[in-house]
């Protein structure tokens, strides 16, 4: 349980980190929060030439309101998110998910980019990008790009990031007026990952359901949206479950996987749970 | 490969000591610190028994390489006591929250961030902060009123 050797850098600055991958391509890792990174290093499943800490690059743990985005550098700790007055006010679905994320030990060291990069399908924060339509801001030496949060996620721990590629920030819209948000997930025991999880966000006008989108984790190859389910829902009529049709449409669109433990429909029924639960949680909202 | 000087402040004191960078920081603290306190159990993150205090919040100690800690104040479960969490370490006692005392230095410093956050948890808000600490013996009831009875004393003081 001990790591193989691999040499190490502090970067100070991004460029710092781009000269490890110019030099050393994919056997460099970088480390953020490494509560990750660290257990698969310990049990010998990831090997690197080399590690290249980003921990003390400034500027990258800030949450900033920019206008209508909430800007949350890639560094930001989860507990630090979990605690922060600009989340709470304006993306309170985080606040939710980051409950569920490990335990306080792991919160203040794991990092909200760490997570996403890390691309674990039962992980809460990748389904709470695709929920909230976030764009992730990313820096190479070869420049910037912006990726949708849907066009991030690819696979199995697998996103669109290029090797040598940060993420360096990810920006939120801003909860709206009449915008709800509902999280919840179903495990085992506190802190353990979820056997099924939903992050959800509604827009509603005037006590009207406009707009809803359902992201699952646990449910597929990676964290995945249900546009069905959100086609589905956005035609009923306020109050109206019509459970057939949201099962029909979550077997459409979810492919959770089948294990030892816990079998693929058994998933999808609890799926099915945490979108009734969601919907009443929101009609109650929409009619306030 | 090469070692390298990481030079800590673990618990107020500088330590210094040429280590590998694959060297874990809960290594670090048993084997160059000679602090064996600290107890080194899954090396995965999970079981909790490593919990130390880096720059003021709890870390796994399992989790962090050395290195990375440059600067960094660590405070172990030997800088308890001294009105520093001996109340805590007194109810573990009274309370049997210990058998063996594998998990019991994470526990209780776990324990004290808790407090430290919310003087007056629920039952339930200690379960779930503990949740990160593994007990193979206790069955945990007597770890949590040994919490609940620190915190009520605590509140009462
Ligand atoms: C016991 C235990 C329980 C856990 N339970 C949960 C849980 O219930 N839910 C959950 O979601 N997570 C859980 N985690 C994982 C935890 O949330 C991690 O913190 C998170 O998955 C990774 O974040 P990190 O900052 O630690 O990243 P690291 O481990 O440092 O990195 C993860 C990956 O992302 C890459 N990376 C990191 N940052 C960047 C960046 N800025 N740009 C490009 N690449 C980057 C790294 O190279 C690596 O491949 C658990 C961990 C442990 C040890």
């Amino acid at each position: 349980m001990k790591p193989r050797t691999f040499d190490y850098l502090r970067a100070k600055t991004l460029a710092d980190v781009f000269a490890v991958f110019e030099a050393h391509g994919d056997e460099a890792l970088i480390l953020a929060g490494g509560q990750s990174v660290v257990p698969a290093l310990n049990m010998r499943l990831s090997e690197p030439a080399i590690l290249v800490d980003i921990n003390r690059i400034p500027e990258l743990d800030r949450i900033e309101l920019q206008g209508g985005v909430v800007r949350i550098g890639a560094l930001c700790r989860h507990e630090t998110v979990r605690r922060s007055d600009v989340i709470a006010g304006h993306v309170p679905l985080l606040v939710q998910a980051l409950a569920h994320v490990a335990h306080p030990a792991i919160r203040n060291r794991g990092t909200l980019g760490g997570s996403l990069c890390n691309a674990d399908p039962a992980a809460e924060l990748p389904a709470c990008a695709l929920a909230l339509g976030t764009t992730m801001v990313v820096e190479s030496a070869s420049g910037s790009r912006r990726i949708p949060a849907s066009d991030f996620f690819i696979g199995f721990y697998e996103t669109s990031l290029e090797p040598g590629e940060v993420l360096v920030a990810m920006e939120v819209p801003v909860a709206g007026n009449g915008e709800i948000h509902f999280f919840d997930e179903i495990a085992r025991r506190q802190g353990d990952f979820a056997l099924a999880g939903l992050a959800a966000v509604a827009k509603c006008d005037g006590g009207r359901l406009v707009s809803v989108r359902f992201a699952f984790h646990s449910c597929g190859d990676r964290s995945l949206l249900s546009p069905q389910l959100s086609a589905v829902v956005e035609g009923m009529p306020n109050g109206a479950v019509d459970g057939a049709a949201i099962d029909a449409a979550l077997k459409g669109d979810l492919d959770p996987p089948d294990d030892a433990v816990t079998s693929s429909e058994t998933r999808l029924h609890l799926a099915g749970v945490l979108v009734r639960r969601a919907l009443a949680h929101i009609n109650s909202e929409a009619d306030t | 490969m090469m070692k390298r000087l990481v030079t800590l402040s673990i618990n107020g004191e500088e330590v210094s000591a040429a280590v590998e960078p694959r060297m874990t920081l809960a290594d670090f603290i048993r084997s160059e610190a000679r602090l064996t306190g600290t107890h080194v159990g899954c090396e995965h993150g999970v079981c909790g028994a490593c919990t130390v205090r880096v720059d003021g919040r709890t870390a796994r100690g399992c989790l962090l390489f050395a290195i990375q800690c440059e600067g960094s104040e660590i405070e172990t479960i030997e800088n308890f006591g001294d009105g520093k969490g001996a109340d805590l370490q007194q109810a573990f006692v009274e309370h049997n929250a210990l058998q063996c005392g594998f998990c019991t230095p994470g526990m209780l410093i776990a324990a004290d961030e808790l407090l430290r956050d919310d003087p007056s948890p629920t039952r339930q808000a200690v379960r779930e902060y503990l949740s990160g600490n593994y007990c193979r013996c206790t069955g945990y009831q007597a770890i949590v009123d040994a919490v609940m009875d620190v915190a009520e004393r605590r509140r009462r003081k």
